[in-house]
């Protein structure tokens, strides 16, 4: 593949974003719009294109479409991207998402701003530039970077206190940063001083994670505790979360469906690549830890958003459970658990993201979120309810939907190794059942008020915004085989080299929960170099 | 010639220093007679700004006044241009590590640091000139002589970073300070900026007598004030009784302290920089800083490095001090001017937090981020200039207010060079903090990293504030109409008391309001919340030109790598 489309995916954005801000003033209303969604819909064709010429299968569990070029010569800082299983699917919903949030707009009269439509753009660049990067420099760059565009985004709602949100939203992940910032810096000069002589100290992750793997386990641990703080923030993880309320129901439709689609993925993400692939056996250390952070968010946020007046509040709750179930996934260190944390990312961009489109819906009809001044909207506008109540069964998890496999694949994974974790987690998925449920039931069910009784049921412009979401969800849910395909492979390559690692460490579920889609145990996993040798070798001795 | 004579000692013994043989005998060859070897391209930038500043004197002596607009401004950037092309020169010339010796009787270092710095100083002085032009015109205040004043400080700082002694670092930083005095209290009809002249001047003086005793004390105690023959003693001997010497040392690092503004040498900042000029302002931040710092860092990583057990705990102590009480103090400013004064003490900070590292990473951090937040610096007060209006009669936070709707070009390039103060990622202020950092991580030193970072995220709530200001409509423009109006008693703790600022506005901006004022007292507030005049801002050309090189490089230098790597470079030449 001799086309960087990578570089192409991760340029697109930020070259439309240029062209809207050089725009004349006089150019026609109209163009910086249909310039903003055309080039988002051109990156759903490049991410899909990527998709499908994406090899699945063991032999591919590396990098693909890698692109290098040298940046910071001096400091061993390259341009370095390339996508695996794991970083696959959360490309896609990124390019899946943007586009329609773009499309909504932050107040119901006149035009998309321009400046709104730019710093879209803008954070959709960063935030592929942060699920494809494989430089740990150039992966805080763009991981840092999507505060700005995040800032204004928030900036251009029309809640009350944004300006409060946006600036709390920006100082909490810029003060998390600066862990990852030294964090960073000192994997990589602890790394470089043990790099055999002559080989040059290098940020990029094979280096890093081959390098940090073998430091003293107390600097791992504390390293590892640098990474988490920061991914915890963005992610965020109770009882870093106190940003997130604010800023998701501040922003605008589209600011709410990327913050909550996309932007929380990014310490999900953090934590999978950065963290447990850099530093394994301090992630086994402080998997207690993690998974308990993860349980008491899900429990945790599911009953906060139960208590919650205010729609878009309530969702805004539902996605911290929906991140401590993520954890719960990834540190459950099984080939089912980190697929199924994996597939949760997904599931979660889509349903999360679609119910902060259906709620802003709902607030263009009724310019409230307020559960008490619903109610009643079923009768009045079907349609509405229908797609709601699909995206909402999405969340909840129900079985032919993609909620359910994600579900299921974590709490399964993680029953293996921690098993109370797990059991806990569960009552989540119950009581998410509950809060998302009653919701529904408040707003659309019941009698309609007399200022409901006069609203509209979704236009064409909605069906059509919702349509891909609602297609992603039944997809995945009917037939998640080409999902797994290829997340799989990846997730194997990194639970061997966690147990590699970390030999101690037994995972029954390798040995046992093979049925359907893992790999026979004997076979000799290709990962990229570096870790090659040595993960595979690790599996392969085992018996 | 008899001190060079007296005070040389085993001068020529330092050739293990030197790479080249051949200049070091040559300089012994000289030593008692009165001749004295000039190698005028060591020099050459000092020779620049000073006859520069000399064909400005002459020159309007013999022109009619006021005949020619923007010819003093048009001389010194060229001068300041001249400059920056010689050092470049002499960068290239130095690249052949024999050209890099020690001249001029042993006082001048000719080497990649000397050519750095003379680079820096001239792109200083060319921005400088090119954002006063306007502001003197406007203030009524234009002439000739700021503009000498401006090159012969940046000649001074040129020999202050070219020093091979403390006594030509003295000399330098006397005219520097003589001329930032003088620029200080320029402004005739503004009480405020010749109260900060005195200032500065009676502070300014009292540091410099503290440098030159501490100067004193280190010649006391190793019988030299060359830094090469200090450095020659130090390791040759050791010191049982150091109180001399640790006490001069204090005191040169009081003395330096006090030119670059850092904490507890700070408190004559925020006055001078609320008083002085602003284009001057955005000039001295710049030049003095980096101008006390190429004395530091050249004092105690030449002189005295075998020492660095006791400096550095010092050094550690001010830039925590800087960092934190630069930061803090920031947020509770309500003159932007003041703001900004603490901002350049907390950034100070971490250009000590490069120096106390005491590597030859922390060296070329400190380079590398004096360099670039020139341009941040620079550019920022030029903007300031602009939003203040025809006598500075508005500086306080709300002076800025409105900004994206009055130019929205000005707002971006001002957003740009906040984020980078802040130390945003693709600018060139994250990229000296991340070299900063990395070189106090390469020590070890976790905790000095953490607190650098935790402070670098309070004050970005200082530069978030008045960048939300900007962007608060300064217009009172109507609601929109689909905003719920008068639901739940949003009434804003301050309304507006600005001229025509009806109620509307403080509904649509109440939060914007509240949030960019929190912190501030209620006499602040409402200062702060005076919306300025909604015309349109005219930038003046040269201004506006200045501005965006200013935003440019910081774009430039955040994302490639020719600078980062100038500033690698350096200090590779003097084996330490």
């Amino acid at each position: 593949m001799s086309f960087p489309i990578l570089d192409v995916v991760v340029l697109l954005p930020l070259g439309a974003a240029l062209a809207i801000a050089l725009l004349p003033r006089q150019a026609p209303m109209a163009l910086p719009k249909w310039l903003g969604l055309g080039s988002g819909v051109v990156e759903l064709g490049f991410v899909l294109w990527t998709v499908v010429a994406f090899k699945t299968g063991n032999n591919h569990a590396g990098f693909q479409f890698t692109s290098r070029e040298p940046w910071f010569g001096p400091l061993g800082i390259s341009w370095y991207l390339g996508v695996d299983g794991i970083s696959l699917f959360l490309v896609a919903v990124t390019a899946l998402l943007f586009p329609i949030a773009m499309a909504t707009r932050p107040s119901p009269e006149g035009a998309l701003p321009r400046s709104y439509l730019g710093w879209m753009l803008v954070l959709e660049s960063a935030c592929m530039a942060s699920f494809l990067s494989l430089d740990a420099f150039l992966f805080f760059i763009a991981f840092e970077v999507t505060l700005v565009p995040g800032y204004f985004v928030i900036l251009g709602g029309l809640g009350e206190r944004r300006a409060y949100a946006a600036t709390k939203f920006f100082l909490y992940t810029f003060a998390g940063s600066a862990f990852l910032f030294v964090g960073i810096l000192a994997t990589y000069l602890l790394v470089a001083a043990r790099l055999p002589a002559g080989s040059p100290a290098s940020f990029d992750i094979i280096t890093l994670a081959r390098g940090a793997m073998h430091l003293p386990l107390a600097d791992q641990e504390l390293l590892l505790v640098a990474f988490g703080v920061a991914f915890a923030v963005k992610m965020p993880l109770v009882p870093f979360h106190t940003w997130m309320p604010d800023a998701y129901t501040q922003a605008p439709t589209g600011g709410s469906m990327v913050l909550s689609g996309i932007l929380f993925k990014l310490g999900a993400y953090g934590i999978l690549r950065w963290g447990i692939f850099l530093f394994p056996r301090a992630a086994v250390d402080l998997a207690p830890l993690a998974l308990t952070l993860g349980a008491v968010g899900v429990v945790w946020g599911s009953v906060v958003a139960a208590m919650q007046r205010d729609l878009k509040r309530l969702v805004a709750y539902g996605t911290v459970a929906g991140v401590g179930f993520i954890v719960v996934g990834l540190f459950g260190f099984t080939v089912q658990g980190i697929t199924g944390g994996v597939v949760e990312m997904v599931n979660h961009g889509l349903s999360i993201g679609g119910l902060f489109l259906l709620v802003g819906m709902v607030w263009e009809r009724r310019r409230t979120h307020e559960l008490d001044q619903l109610g009643g909207l079923q009768t009045v506008a079907p349609v509405l309810g229908w797609v709601f109540m699909a995206v909402l069964l999405s969340a909840v998890g129900l079985p032919g939907l993609n909620g359910f496999i994600g579900e299921l694949l974590v709490l399964l994974g993680t029953f293996i190794t921690h098993r109370w974790w797990a059991v806990v987690a569960t009552s989540g998925a119950l009581l998410g059942a509950i809060y998302l449920l009653w919701a529904y039931q408040r707003v659309f069910h019941g009698p309609a008020k007399a200022v409901n009784a006069g609203i509209r049921d979704m236009t064409w412009g909605e069906r059509a915004a919702i349509a891909p979401l609602l297609a992603g969800i039944v997809f995945i849910g009917v037939y998640p085989q080409p999902l797994l395909s290829r997340i799989q492979p990846a997730v194997d390559h990194l639970v061997a080299h966690i147990e590699y690692a970390d030999p101690s460490l037994k995972i029954p579920s390798s040995g046992q929960g093979h049925g359907t889609f893992a790999v026979p145990a004997n076979q000799v996993v290709d990962v990229p170099a570096g870790t090659t040798s040595s993960a595979a070798a690790g599996r392969g001795g085992r018996p | 010639m008899t001190i060079f004579a007296g005070t040389a000692g085993p001068g020529c013994t330092i050739s293990n220093l030197v790479t080249s043989e051949a200049k070091v005998s040559g300089l012994c060859t000289a030593k008692g007679s009165l001749s004295i070897p000039v190698e005028y391209r060591s020099i050459a930038p000092v020779l620049i700004l000073g006859v520069a500043a000399l064909v400005l004197l002459v020159l309007s002596a013999t022109l009619p006044k006021r005949r020619y607009p923007g010819l003093w401004a048009g001389l010194t950037a060229l001068a300041g241009i001249a400059t920056t092309v010689d050092g470049i020169v002499q960068w290239a010339n130095l690249d052949n590590p024999a050209n890099t010796a020690l001249t001029v009787g042993g006082q001048v270092l000719y080497d990649h640091f000397s050519a750095f710095f003379a680079i820096l100083f001239g792109c200083a002085t060319t921005l400088g000139a090119a954002i006063s032009d306007s502001y003197l015109s406007r203030e009524a205040l234009d002439g000739p002589e700021p503009y000498v004043l401006m090159l012969a400080c940046s000649a001074g700082a040129v020999l202050m970073a070219e020093a091979a002694g403390l006594i030509t670092l003295f000399l330098g930083l006397e005219v520097l300070s003589i001329s930032l005095y003088t620029m200080t209290a320029y402004h005739r009809r503004r009480a405020a900026s010749g109260e900060a002249g005195l200032k500065y001047f009676i502070l300014g003086s009292f540091s410099s007598a503290v440098f030159i005793y501490g100067a004193a004390l280190v010649y006391g105690a190793t019988g030299s004030t060359q830094y090469f023959e200090i450095f020659q003693f130090l390791t040759g001997t050791v010191v049982v009784h150091d109180g001399v010497l640790l006490a001069g040392m204090a005191l040169l690092v009081a003395g330096l302290g006090f030119k670059v503004a850092a904490v507890p040498f700070h408190f004559w900042a925020p006055d001078v920089y609320q008083g002085a000029p602003t284009p001057f302002v955005g000039y001295m931040a710049a030049v003095a800083k980096a101008a006390g710092f190429a004395g530091l860092l050249r004092a105690l990583m030449l002189a005295l490095p075998t020492q660095v057990s006791s400096w550095r705990p010092a050094i550690w102590v001010l830039a925590v001090a800087s960092v934190l009480v630069g930061s803090v103090m920031a947020l509770v400013q309500a003159d932007l001017k003041r703001l900004l004064a603490y901002s350049s003490i907390s950034q100070a900070g971490y250009v000590l937090i490069g120096l106390q590292a005491g590597t030859q990473a922390g060296w070329s951090a400190a380079s590398f981020y004096l360099f670039t937040y020139l341009f941040m610096v620079v550019g920022t007060f030029a903007v300031v200039g602009l939003t203040q209006g025809r006598g500075e009669v508005r500086n306080d936070l709300g002076s800025i207010r409105g900004l994206g709707q009055r130019n929205p070009w000005l707002a971006g390039g001002m957003l740009v060079l906040l984020l980078a103060q802040a130390g945003v990622p693709l600018t060139s202020g994250f990229l000296g903090k991340w070299l900063v950092i990395s070189a106090v991580i390469g020590k070890g030193q976790y905790e000095l990293a953490l607190i650098g970072m935790v402070g670098a995220a309070i004050a970005a709530f200082a530069y978030l504030r008045v960048a939300l200001l900007m962007y608060v409509p300064a217009a009172p423009t109507p609601a929109r109409p689909g905003q719920p109006r008068g639901e739940g008693g949003g009434e804003p703790a301050v309304a507006p008391t600005g001229p025509g600022a009806p109620s509307g506005l403080a509904e649509v901006a109440g939060d914007l309001e509240a949030l960019a004022t929190a912190g501030l007292g209620a006499t602040a507030t409402a200062v702060a919340l005076r919306a300025p005049s909604t015309a349109r801002l005219r930038v003046p050309r040269a201004t506006a030109a200045a501005i965006a090189v200013c935003v440019a490089f910081t774009v430039f230098a955040g994302v490639s790598t020719p600078v980062l790597s100038l500033a690698h470079s350096i200090g590779l030449t003097w084996s330490l």
